[in-house]
């Protein structure tokens, strides 16, 4: 599974993108596993998850091929 | 509705006014963000900006969507800027065009509010002594 990382997170993970084998079947178990790793996560004020360019809830299940991407706090205009 | 939006290098209000003039519009509102020379007392150096492209595209897409569906506006442009930005350069540049101002002043606030919601884009803070992703932590 790739997922895309932005802004804070780039720097968390010292990634652009991750390539994780574990099996991660939904966005909150992804949400979990990259806790895990990237302890530093748990003082952004918000993290959220997009699935194909939309903005996922945890339940929403992960299948191949996803786009998937990380979105710390937002911080355009 | 006839839109517009775009993520560049370099944008400007002009481009975004001259999208929306039409005959049928009575009025034009825009909204330009610009690069602050200071946060807090701290002189701001330059700003970068990181989007996530293809997802921006599509969430200001969305905004106009909701706009068109809350106010009767004409047109619209929603423009974003991305890379490196100093201190005064225009950052984003919203314009709208209706028949009547009122509609033109509520979608032009709405789309601005909204898109620091929802639009997947950074900025980073470069200060001399150091460097901060916009309101990353609480």
């Amino acid at each position: 599974m790739r997922v895309l990382l932005f802004g804070i997170m780039k720097e968390i993970a010292a990634a652009g993108t991750l390539d994780i084998a574990e099996p991660l079947p939904d966005v909150g178990q992804l949400r979990a596993w990259l806790l895990q790793q990237y302890p530093a996560m748990k003082h952004l004020r918000s993290v959220m998850v997009a699935v194909n360019r939309a903005y996922a809830p945890d339940g929403q299940p992960l299948a191949p091929g996803d786009e998937i991407a990380i979105i710390p706090p937002l911080s355009g205009g | 509705m006839e839109h517009w939006t775009r993520i560049d290098h370099s944008i400007t209000v002009q481009e975004a006014v001259d999208f929306v003039q039409s005959p049928a519009s009575g009025g034009i509102v825009t909204f330009t963000g610009t690069v602050r020379n200071q946060t807090q007392q701290r002189p701001v150096l330059k700003l970068f900006f990181e989007c996530y492209e293809p997802m921006a595209l599509l969430e200001m897409e969305k905004i106009v969507r909701a706009a068109k569906e809350k106010w009767p506006v004409q047109r619209m442009a929603i423009l974003h800027v991305k890379g490196e930005k100093l201190p005064g350069e225009v950052v984003v540049v919203i314009a709208v065009a209706a028949a009547h101002r009122a509609a033109a002043f509520e979608a032009c606030q709405f789309a601005i509010d909204t898109l620091k919601e929802t639009v997947p884009i950074w900025k980073k803070e470069f200060f001399e002594d150091g460097e901060v992703w916009v309101a990353a932590h609480p």
